[in-house]
């Protein structure tokens, strides 16, 4: 499908490297289209748990190689506003829940995007994926219909597509595909464990795998009011 | 980090006993255990800058090897551990990497706290 023209792109996602994988073309066609992207990554990934053996880093080092990372993959995606949020690895959900909505809502009203990316509720897997796609959903759920940005959400548990059926927003990444390699091999400390995984995945034939360097896939969610 | 040596490391533990340490212990098997295959049951536990003082440590010389903190009122004990440093800060970091090079379990010491 065509890209959806675009005033401001607003990008939310917890850990470094969540919007290599998921959407790096996507923002990278936007830039390329001259469109605003801000990225507001909530954590630095302290927990990532590929530290190496024999190790490159120790759990107290990770956080600054990942923000040097973050910053690396931000300039080959083009993003030039990124917002690092401060809040710890796998303490998002533990976080309070008007808090975590009004850290978007703030956002939102800032920045007043048309668009927003970020994971899908329910089927995003990973705890702080989850918690911060509630955050979203509830921040956009509360702006009236009319004025409320578009969400695409991503989802990848596995039982995504039995419950909630394919992605609505299919969007070809392959003109761009060199600059989400750079941007997913500038997240070095997770790439190796990644690819890995996708190619795993791509073995076992799971969705978002298969053409995951062509493709990027999104739900675009509908509100209920 | 570099690989346990017993001796060494139960020196630097014994350089921390009795006094007001702060503690990070972590024990995980990954967000994702359970998406990537579903019979794993999926636990762990995460404490960091809790405050305690411990009276013994010892390490056991087995590998993985196992290290245990004695308290006034209480233990503190971490198995799994394979890799260790003195980092620039003076903290005493401990950690267990699986085959994959991926953190199973961490055990750190400081005399300050550590960062959020």
């Amino acid at each position: 499908m065509t890209l959806q023209p675009q005033r401001q792109i607003l990008v939310v996602f917890p850990h470094p490297d969540d919007e290599a994988f998921s959407s790096a073309g996507t923002i990278r066609l936007y830039r390329n289209m001259g469109v605003p992207v801000t990225y507001a990554c909530l954590t630095l990934g302290e927990m990532g748990r590929n530290l190496g053996n024999p190790p490159f880093a120790t759990r107290e080092s990770l956080p600054e190689i990942r923000r040097k990372e973050l910053k690396e993959a931000c300039e080959f995606m083009g993003i030039d506003d990124l917002r690092m949020m401060g809040l710890r690895d796998k303490t998002v959900e533990f976080e309070d829940d008007e808090k975590m909505v009004k850290l978007v809502t703030d956002l939102i009203d800032e920045l007043n995007p048309s668009l927003i990316i970020t994971f899908y509720p329910g089927y995003a897997v990973h705890p702080d994926h989850e918690a911060t796609a509630r955050a979203v959903i509830e921040a956009v759920r509360r702006i009236k219909p009319e004025d409320r940005p578009t969400v695409y959400a991503c989802a990848f548990a596995n039982n995504t597509v039995a419950e909630i059926g394919e992605p609505t927003v299919l969007i070809d990444v392959s003109s761009v595909k060199q600059d989400k390699v750079k941007a997913l091999q500038a997240h070095a400390s997770q790439t190796a464990w990644m690819i890995q995984e996708s190619t795993k995945r791509v073995d076992e034939g799971r969705p978002m795998s298969d053409s995951w360097l062509h493709y990027e896939k999104f739900y675009q969610y509908e509100f209920e009011d | 980090m570099k690989e346990v040596q017993t001796n060494e490391l139960q020196k630097l533990l014994n350089s921390f006993a009795n006094k007001d340490v702060y503690i990070h212990l972590e024990t995980t098997n990954g967000a994702y255990a359970t998406h990537f295959d579903e019979k794993v049951f999926n636990a762990g536990a995460f404490i960091r800058n809790a405050k305690i003082r411990y009276e013994l440590a010892k390490i056991i010389d087995d590998t993985p090897h196992r290290v245990g903190l004695k308290m006034e009122h209480g233990w503190v004990y971490a198995q799994g551990i394979t890799h260790y440093e003195l980092d620039e800060h003076g903290r005493l970091l401990m950690a267990g990497l699986d085959y994959t090079g991926k953190l199973a379990v961490a055990l750190e010491i400081s005399e300050t706290p550590f960062s959020y």
